[in-house]
């Protein structure tokens, strides 16, 4: 995947050990893990949208359907966390596949229109099967993560978890991107017709990327559930699937990387706009506005080309 | 032993958009290992048979043989992968990627690492890959580009990005290569380079179905000729005799065209 | 009640829910036709129709009338305003992704402005006339409902002369066709897309002003009129005026009568899974042509 990109795997896994050395206190570590859940779910949205061409508006679905999973059958059906880990991911994979088949004929807005339906239809689900789900008052007591016994009791046991995921599905990810498939995926991107006529089956890729994105939305998902031990439909609902998208194209969707620090920031954000009280929401309103209206690209490109722009204009 | 001497064989072919009958009745046969040309005036329906025999519309009815099986009916991508190639009238090179990752695609049919092998890089994926890369190279080599391996694709000169395209059909391994106007909009000497290229890869064993607009080229590189003019067949064989065919000369009468021909 | 009572009363309801999805799913058409933009801030508009209407008539205590052409003039000035800001530079160089999460960004900094401005408690307003129901087949309904209904009519008769009739009108659907070519002719394409916001932003203003007195107003109704809207403007066959208002009245109707037939749980999911089904069957939309479809993509 080339030198450049495991240099900043290895920068991010430094980065991600010396944080809790600094950062203390569950309220902070909670809102990295947040953090690093948001990232899982919009590096899958970067592979589908930046690097595959489609577009997905119901991605909290899939997100939903995670935490569902392991959250229904570890307290319901006293599966084991891990074997509710795998079941919800084949099931999300199953609802990817079944749902994609159909949809990813579609192109542009229609696309976009059929997964925000079908985001919308999962969401009435979770609220109106009230047995297995709860319905809108939630599934609560889901156990939390544990290795060999030991139960996940603090956020920093939860931070390294989903921060040393989020390393493996990156390094996957980056894999996968410089390789024939990621290849294949840029090309249709740029030539649905030259790629079709280079052998590239374009629904097989489609489809594969999107089942895989939704796989990385239901390990977020399930890894959440067990976080937070209370899940209820309003997580999963459509603007959910919008902010998943906005954390991706204000860090830049045609690069992962631009989808790890959109994710991040815009997880960051809305936490610690809490001290403006009601100000909040039109703060972020603001902030949002100013990153989109300067940086149209994602601020990962776009900081660079203002600093050129505006610091650099004499030495041109 | 007895084979087919034809590697593709297309009969009775019709194609109509709406009303507007754009290949009507057209039966060829492409003789294995030789340059054959199909040559019209604009709208004659050239571009439309090419995708016709990719895959990229469907025929309206009719047959299509690509080494004596039929394939009509198949996706584009299924046909690339039996072995049939092309490149477009307007370039459609993948802009944004690397000449060098241009080429990689077009390897695509002849390499098969998957998802989960690319994701993991498992050890056969690896091997691959360097596979690949070592044949794109060698690619570049034959059309001269290999010093602009790592330039964006979209930042090349014209006459480049054409050669491009034909190397990245080339990657692709295949037994019949389709060109649409190679030499369109190239100056001389650039038209003498593609000239050679297309020698080099009818040498190396691959056949090539061309359409263009130069005659002198057609004339000098083509086995065969095929004349079409609003989607039918108004003549076939050796350039000596599609020179002095008079329906040809009549379908282009009053063209410049004219001229290149004698 | 009796059969044919009720199914009267569920006829009024789904008019009435019907013509506000109609007006939002027009005012997302007229944008997309004359940008390609996906305006998810439409439900805003609505919002801001409603609220803006009870500062002017409970707040200050203005006449009914009068404030309800105030709160149109209001709106579709912040219509402009959002136009002008937040569109019309990045339209010329973003990619259309960045402008539709652009119109949720707008869409949420809307938010934040009423939640400011009134709370989050939901308002009410004076009915336009009586409040007492009016009894027809057994049914009570409210005349409201018929200001709704006719106030809805009268802009889709009014829209649909603008748009057929007046130079203007077919000017922003020159545009709607071909931008370039409409520029080439002498259109002022950036005035149409101002224009486009302005009529979309009254188009709001006019179903948050008239259901508020029934329905209530709070400054976060507008993501869930935005989805609908959207739905009405994808099944009329994106960027087909007749056919968003039409859509719209069918989803308001199928809504009402899975609430009053089966059960309220599945309203939503009804009018889901039928978008899912035709966009699945016929991706070009109930009543839009295949070739509208291929021309914008995101």
């Amino acid at each position: 995947m080339g030198k450049n990109n495991y240099l900043k795997l290895l920068v991010m896994a430094a980065i991600i050990a010396v944080v809790p050395l600094i950062v203390s206190g569950d309220y902070h570590l909670s809102i990295l893990v947040f953090m690093g859940i948001n990232c899982m779910v919009v590096v899958g949205l970067s592979l589908l949208m930046g690097y595959a061409g489609q577009i997905s508006l119901g991605h909290a679905a899939f997100f939903g359907i995670g935490a569902y999973s392991t959250g229904i059958l570890t307290t319901q059906f006293g599966l084991s966390i891990y074997a509710a880990f795998l079941c919800g991911i084949l099931f999300s994979s199953l609802v990817a596949v079944i749902i994609g088949i159909p949809a990813l004929r579609l192109q542009g807005h229609y696309l976009a229109i059929a997964t925000l339906g079908i985001g919308e239809i999962i969401y009435i689900i979770f609220n109106e099967m009230v047995g297995l789900t709860g319905g809108p008052s939630g599934l609560s007591n889901i156990p939390a993560f544990h290795v060999g016994g030991y139960p996940f009791s603090h956020s920093i046991q939860y931070y390294y978890l989903v921060w040393g995921a989020l390393l493996v599905i990156l390094w996957f990810s980056l894999n996968l991107i410089h390789s024939r498939v990621g290849r294949a995926l840029k090309a249709m991107h740029g030539s649905e017709v030259a790629a079709g006529a280079m052998g590239i089956n374009l629904s097989a890729y489609k489809i594969q990327i999107f089942v895989l994105s939704a796989i990385y939305a239901s390990i977020a998902g399930s890894i959440y559930a067990h976080f937070v031990s209370f899940i209820a439909p309003n997580n999963f609902a459509f603007m959910n699937s919008i902010m998943f998208l906005m954390m991706g194209v204000v860090g830049g969707l045609h690069n992962i990387w631009g989808a790890v620090m959109g994710a991040s920031l815009m997880t960051f954000l809305p936490e610690y706009l809490r001290v403006f009280k009601e100000f909040d929401i039109l703060i972020y309103g603001a902030i949002l506005l100013a990153i989109l209206l300067f940086m149209p690209e994602g601020f990962l490109e776009g900081i660079p080309m203002l600093y050129r722009k505006y610091f650099k204009r004499g030495e041109a | 032993m007895t084979t087919n001497p034809f590697i593709l064989d297309a009969e009775c072919l019709h194609k109509a958009f709406g009303g507007l009958m754009a290949i009507s009745d057209l039966s060829f046969k492409v003789r294995e290992g030789e340059i054959k040309s199909v040559i019209g005036p604009n709208g004659a329906g050239k571009t439309t048979l090419f995708n016709l025999i990719t895959g990229v519309h469907p025929a309206s009815s009719g047959k299509i043989h690509f080494q004596g099986k039929p394939i009509n009916g198949l996706k584009p991508h299924v046909i690339a992968r039996l072995g049939i190639s092309r490149t477009f009238q307007t370039v459609e090179l993948f802009s944004q990627m690397t000449v060098l990752e241009n080429v990689m695609v077009g390897c695509h049919p002849r390499s098969r690492a998957g998802l989960f092998s690319s994701g993991f890089r498992l050890p056969h994926m690896r091997k691959e890959e360097k596979w690949i890369r070592d044949q794109s190279f060698e690619i570049l080599k034959l059309g001269s580009l290999l010093g602009r391996a790592d330039l964006p694709a979209g930042s090349l000169p014209l006459g480049e990005q054409k050669t491009l395209e034909v190397l990245r059909a080339l990657a692709t391994g295949p037994k019949l290569i389709l060109l649409d106007e190679p030499a369109a909009g190239l100056n001389e000497v650039e038209t003498q380079k593609m000239a050679d290229l297309l020698y080099s890869i009818r040498d190396s064993g691959v056949t090539i179905l061309l359409v263009e607009h130069d005659m002198s080229l057609v004339m000098k590189v083509s086995d065969e000729i095929l004349v079409i003019n609003y989607g039918e067949k108004i003549a076939e064989g050796p350039p000596a005799q599609i020179q002095n065919d008079q329906k040809v000369i009549e379908a282009y009468l009053g063209g410049e065209a004219l001229l290149c021909l004698n | 009640m009796d059969l044919q009572g009720q199914i009267i009363q569920y006829l009024a309801t789904g008019l009435t829910l019907g013509s506000i999805y109609a007006m939002v799913g027009l005012g997302f058409t007229i944008i997309y036709n004359a940008t390609g933009i996906i305006n998810l801030a439409q439900g805003e508009f609505v919002m801001f129709g409603g609220l803006i209407m009870v500062f002017f008539t409970t707040t200050l205590g203005l006449p009914l009338f009068l404030s309800f052409f105030i709160t149109l003039a209001l709106t579709t000035g912040i219509g402009m305003l959002y136009e002008r800001l937040f569109i019309h530079h990045p339209s010329k160089t973003a990619p259309l992704m960045t402008l539709l999460i652009i119109t949720v960004a707008v869409s949420i900094f809307f938010r934040g402005i009423a939640m400011f401005i009134w709370g989050k408690e939901p308002y009410s307003l004076p009915h336009f006339s009586s409040p007492e129901p009016i009894i027809i087949g057994g049914a009570a309904i409210l005349p409201q409902v018929f200001w709704i209904l006719g106030l809805s009519l009268l802009a889709v008769i009014l829209m649909n002369i603008f748009f057929n009739r007046t130079i203007t009108g077919k000017a922003m659907s020159a545009c709607a066709v071909n931008r370039v070519a409409a520029s080439l002719v002498g259109i002022d394409v950036s005035k149409m897309v101002l224009l486009s916001f302005a009529l979309s932003a009254t188009l709001g203003a006019l179903a948050g002003a008239s259901i508020t007195p029934i329905a209530l107003m709070e400054y976060d109704r507008g993501p869930m009129l935005a989805l609908k809207g959207f739905c009405a403007a994808v099944l009329g066959g994106l960027g087909f005026g007749t056919g968003a208002v039409v859509a719209g009245f069918l989803l308001g109707l199928i809504e009402s009568f899975t609430t009053g037939f089966i059960s309220s749980a599945f309203k939503e999911a009804t009018a889901l899974i039928i978008l899912i089904l035709v966009l699945f069957i016929k991706p070009s939309g109930i009543f839009g042509s295949a070739e509208v479809g291929k021309i914008k993509k995101i």
